[in-house]
This record gives C-alpha cells, sequence and structure tokens, in this order.
C-alpha cells in the first residue's frame, strides 16, 4: 500500500476531506498504527505522583454520586425556577458517549409535575371492550414473566428548531435532547390484555396516566398485542419519577408521548379518543395547512455528537466522528458520514449489538486538515427506509416562515432529517445546512 | 429436545394458552367499580354523562373558575387562548393551533375539561358545569349557536369547522 507522508495509507481515505475507512477501528494491526500516528510526538511532560494518589479516598456510599467534576454534565431545563407549568428536561447527548441514557439524564417532559406515588397503592386497571376486567398491583405484576430490551424514547417535537429556514446556533442537548435510550424491563401488555380477553370488537386502547391532567392517547391494539411493555425498570432499577414511577407504558419506537407515564389505566374501545393530546400538539401541520393525524412512528434518523457544536477541535490531525442512529422501523442497518458537506460519504463502523427501535452509535476515523469541513450522518434502517436529506425533508413537511429564535419551542413536529456541523479552519464548530 | 417431546409441549401450549402466556393473577373488579376512572369520552359520543348545558350557563362558570388564567372571554393570557378566529390555513406550518381552526372532534373539548381543568384543581367540576363550559367556548368561537343546548346526543353532532384536514399518516399501523 503506498503511504502518504503521514502515515495514512492511500486506501485508507474512503471519502472526501480526511475520511478513514471504518476498517481502521477494526484492529487492523499495521495499517491501524501507520495510520494513527499522527500526534506531534514532542512535549509530554515528566509524569509524577499525584496528590490524590498518595492520600486516603472517598469512601463508597450507598448510593455512590458521580465526580465532583462531572457536575456540569446535566440536563437543561426549559422552566428552571420550576414554576407550576411543564418542564422540559433535554439530555446532555454531546457529554455522553455509548448508547444507555443514565437515568438521571434521560430527558422527561412533565406537564403538571411528577405524582408522588406509593407503588404500594398504586393500581393499574385494564377494561372496557375485555371479556373480564382485571386490576393488577405492583406486587402482582412483578409475579409475571419479565422481559428486558433497549428502547429510544423521542418526543414528537425532539429537534423541532430545525424547521428553522437558517440554520439555529445551538448544541445536539439543545437541538436533539428530547430523545434518550435505556434498557425498559417489565411484562408484555399482551400478557394482561390475553387475560382480561379482547373483544373482537377491540381495536384501540386508551392509556391514562395518574398525573393531575390524567394524561391519555389512544394506542392501535395492534401495537398494544405486537411488542408493547408496561415497563417497571430503567437501566435496572426502578423508572424515575419523571418517566412514569412505578409504571410506564413502553412502545418501542412510538411517538414519546403515547408512552403514558404512571400508567394507571387501560380501557380497550373500537375507535380512538381523540385526546387534547392527538388532537392539537402531535398532529403536524404541512404546507397546504393539512395536518397529519397519529404519526406513530419516529422515523429513522442519526446525528453526530462529537464533535458537535459547543466543543472546538484545538488542533488538525487525527479524531473519531461518532453520534448515534435510531429508527422506529426495526434495526439500523447502515450509517454513513460526510466531512466535506455531502459530496462523498463513507460507511461508519456500527458499534454492535445493534437492537431494533434502540440507540445504535456509529464511529468513523477523520484526519482533519485544518480546513473548513462539513460533517453530518445519515441512517438507513432495516425496513428500508433512509434519513431524508434537508432539501427531501423541507420539499414534503416545509419549513417555519421567520427564523426560528426560542429553542424552546415547538414549530411543528418529527424533524429526522440531517444535522450538519460545519468546522471553521479556527476548529470552532457551527450548526450549518447542506 | 426431541421432534415428539416438542409436539407434546406445543400441543400443551395450544390447549392450555391462558396458562401458558399468563399467570392469571389479575384481580377481577367490575366495570361498574372502575367507574370514577372511566372517564374517557370517545368522538362518538360513548361514555357523555347525563346531563345538559348551554353557553349561558357556561359563561358563568367561566367566570368562577376559568377567566384567571384563561383571560376575559377566553382570548388567552397567561394560559392558552380558548377563542380565536384565527385561521390556519395560509399561516404557515408553525400556525398556532386552536379549537377553531384545529381540533377535529368537539367531544374533545368535554373529555379534555373534566379530566384535566380548572388546573390545578381538575376533576371537580360537575358534569352539567363541563357541558355548559363546552357551549360556551363552541359558542364565542361561533362552532354552534349561543342558544343550542349540548348534552350527550347533541355534542357528539358538532362538527368542527377543521374536520376533514386530516390525513392519517400510518394507516397500515392501525
Amino acid at each position: 500500500m503506498t503511504k502518504t507522508k503521514d502515515g495514512l495509507g492511500a486506501l485508507d481515505q474512503v471519502a472526501g476531506n480526511g475520511l478513514m475507512s471504518r476498517r481502521l477501528l477494526l484492529g487492523r494491526g499495521a495499517a491501524m498504527a501507520g495510520a494513527m500516528t499522527f500526534a506531534n510526538s514532542a512535549g509530554a511532560e515528566a509524569l509524577k505522583d499525584d496528590e490524590w494518589s498518595r492520600s486516603q479516598g472517598i469512601t463508597s456510599k450507598e448510593a455512590d454520586p458521580r465526580s465532583r467534576f462531572e457536575d456540569k454534565v446535566k440536563r437543561t431545563l426549559s422552566n428552571p425556577n420550576g414554576e407550576p407549568r411543564t418542564q422540559h428536561a433535554r439530555t446532555p447527548h454531546h457529554m455522553l458517549n455509548g448508547t444507555v441514557t443514565p437515568n438521571h439524564l434521560h430527558f422527561t417532559i412533565v406537564h403538571t409535575g411528577a405524582p408522588d406515588i406509593d407503588p404500594a397503592q398504586h393500581k393499574l386497571v385494564i377494561h372496557g371492550l375485555v371479556k373480564q376486567p382485571l386490576v393488577f398491583t405492583l406486587d402482582k405484576l412483578a409475579r409475571y414473566p419479565m422481559e428486558s430490551r433497549m428502547a429510544f424514547v423521542e418526543c414528537g417535537g425532539n429537534s423541532a428548531p430545525l424547521f428553522s429556514p437558517e440554520p439555529v446556533q445551538a448544541t445536539v442537548q439543545q437541538i436533539h435532547g428530547l430523545v434518550s435510550n435505556a434498557e425498559w424491563t417489565g411484562v408484555r401488555l399482551s400478557t394482561l390484555l390475553d387475560e382480561a380477553g379482547v373483544d373482537p370488537r377491540g381495536k384501540w386502547i386508551i392509556a391514562e396516566g395518574a398525573d393531575t391532567s390524567a394524561l391519555s392517547r389512544s394506542i392501535p391494539l395492534k401495537k398494544a398485542m405486537d411488542d408493547a411493555m408496561i415497563a417497571l425498570y430503567q437501566n435496572g432499577e426502578r423508572i424515575m419519577p419523571g418517566n412514569g414511577y412505578p409504571m410506564r407504558l413502553m412502545l418501542p419506537g412510538f411517538e414519546g408521548n403515547m408512552n403514558v407515564k404512571w400508567l394507571r389505566r387501560i380501557q380497550v374501545t373500537d375507535q380512538p379518543a381523540m385526546t387534547f393530546h392527538e388532537s392539537r400538539n402531535y398532529s403536524p401541520v404541512l404546507p397546504d395547512g393539512k395536518a397529519y393525524k397519529f404519526y406513530f412512528i419516529n422515523e429513522v434518523k442519526s446525528f453526530i455528537t462529537h464533535p458537535s457544536f459547543g466543543t472546538t477541535l484545538k488542533e488538525p490531525g487525527y479524531y473519531e466522528i461518532s453520534g448515534v442512529a435510531y429508527s422506529g422501523t426495526g434495526r439500523i442497518q447502515r450509517v454513513a458520514v460526510t466531512a466535506d458537506g455531502g459530496k462523498t460519504w463513507a460507511d461508519a463502523a456500527l458499534q454492535g449489538p445493534v437492537n431494533p427501535k434502540a440507540f445504535t452509535r456509529f464511529h468513523i476515523p477523520w484526519k482533519w486538515d485544518g480546513s473548513p469541513a462539513v460533517i453530518a450522518s445519515r441512517a438507513w434502517d432495516e425496513a428500508g427506509n433512509v434519513q431524508p436529506l434537508r432539501s427531501e425533508f423541507v420539499a414534503q413537511r416545509g419549513q417555519t416562515k421567520e427564523p426560528v429564535k426560542n429553542l424552546l419551542g415547538f414549530p411543528n413536529q418529527h424533524y429526522n432529517s440531517l444535522t450538519s456541523w460545519g468546522v471553521a479552519s479556527n476548529g470552532e464548530i457551527s450548526h450549518v445546512y447542506i | 429436545m426431541s421432534i415428539s417431546k416438542i409436539a407434546l409441549v406445543a400441543g400443551l401450549l395450544a390447549a392450555a394458552p391462558a396458562f401458558a402466556q399468563s399467570p392469571g393473577i389479575g384481580t377481577k373488579i367490575t366495570e361498574a367499580d372502575v367507574g370514577a376512572w372511566a372517564i374517557t369520552v370517545l368522538p362518538d359520543g360513548t361514555n357523555l354523562p347525563p346531563g345538559k348545558g348551554t353557553a349561558a350557563q357556561g359563561a358563568k362558570t367561566y367566570v368562577e373558575k376559568c377567566q384567571a388564567c384563561h383571560n376575559e372571554g377566553g382570548k388567552g393570557g397567561p394560559y392558552a387562548a380558548l377563542v380565536s378566529e384565527a385561521p390556519l390555513q395560509g399561516r404557515g406550518i408553525e400556525a398556532p393551533k386552536t379549537i377553531r381552526n384545529f381540533w377535529a372532534n368537539a367531544t374533545t373539548v368535554y373529555d379534555y375539561i373534566r379530566r384535566a381543568m380548572p388546573w390545578p384543581n381538575p376533576r371537580t367540576l360537575t358534569d352539567e358545569e363541563v357541558y355548559g363550559l363546552v357551549a360556551y367556548i363552541l359558542s364565542e368561537n361561533k362552532i354552534i349557536e349561543k342558544d343550542m343546548v349540548l348534552d350527550a346526543k347533541s355534542l357528539p353532532q358538532v362538527k368542527m369547522p377543521n374536520r376533514d384536514n386530516f390525513i392519517i399518516k400510518f394507516p397500515d399501523k392501525i
């Protein structure tokens, strides 16, 4: 293989502006070693024994806090003073890695405050078009067959600032902070519905929470009998209050708001209820003034988290581009990355296991030469869906008349087009469109 | 496992599906005892309670229990406007959605007021008060006549102006 003077094999460059083969990440020995010798070899100071290595450390606690140096890694709040109205808390994706969102950083949208539910008193009722209405306590549910699965939850309004005709200058957290990914453990809803005996006239379920506003959503029975779950645990511990303690409906791949929290009632019906939320917020308006009714699925999507807006590349050389991809219609099959604003693309490596309807992290090595670059990712899923280019998306769904100024607003719903980051020659990163 | 054993297990599963799929330990309850929780109103009027109300009755309740948040005549501020004649069409994909320009079903107004209002003391209105409030809001929005009596029979028949402007996004999922 011909080597360039920096050690990078010509064949390792797979797309424009320094994108390198994902195979370099798979331990290709010598080629990897050659390709990675970009760092300036001058300069590290002589090593010394630090103070914290020579004194008594922190004694473990019953529930350990994070390092004090990680205090800045936290959710951003739409209602920081905790006024009695909706609170949106967004996940800091640009400060996390892997695929699992830690429980205290999982996004939440809570409209009337999280109810302070005593799990010993909480009940779930299943009734309506069933042979036998049933009530379940948490103790009873704990005796049912449990299963665990990875699943993302995404608010229909996630990424809404990208409906702006001009790119908003904001972090991944501000733009995409209303999606998170966790391992959910609970009881299959179909098990409980089978026990109650669904009447053949039943076509929908109405799920309702025990929150002050008794939030309710209509879900097709088809989904309820497919992979819906009554989730009791989130990443191994009981579900957080903001995510529905002690139980929530988990509808993998479906719009976040439909995953009803603090679940207390499921009614089987022959028609949807057209509740407040499905009648208003979650029906996206189209450019011609018509609107979608029931936008069930969060469609295939990806975004680069590292590097991204808010960080600065300090010097030219090797970086890894990585981010998350997910689809409400199955497994991620492929993620392509560009470093030249979409002229050329290279396939990124997918970190396994690639779970359906869950985050998949992608990686690709990149040698930044210090000149302006535009990086972006694009995902495909196993159902044959592809993340739309922005021009394709806007042609169908439109954009706002005026540039979006309020990053906390929701000018429309269900944005799944690309996110592009412009890297300036000084290393600063801005949000751009391609 | 041998083929005969698989067949035997499969046969048992088929013969006793309830046991195979569920421990069957849910506690039985009557539909009547679900009562207080069963507040969902369906678009065809299913589960609308007895009683009736008019805009005049609703106007009185509105001033007492709603106006502090939704302002005089439902014009909005500090919380959402309930009365607005602004159209949806022609104002872009970010057009504010209102009861008049967007909501497809009059039953949704009843369902939402009864379940969630008056915040933060929801489910304290009588069923008749809710009928009156719905009549008041629909009348102020010029969707029904001022003297129309709303009840379980008439409310589902109210035609909302934007009702026919919706497209089912994923029909194969229903």
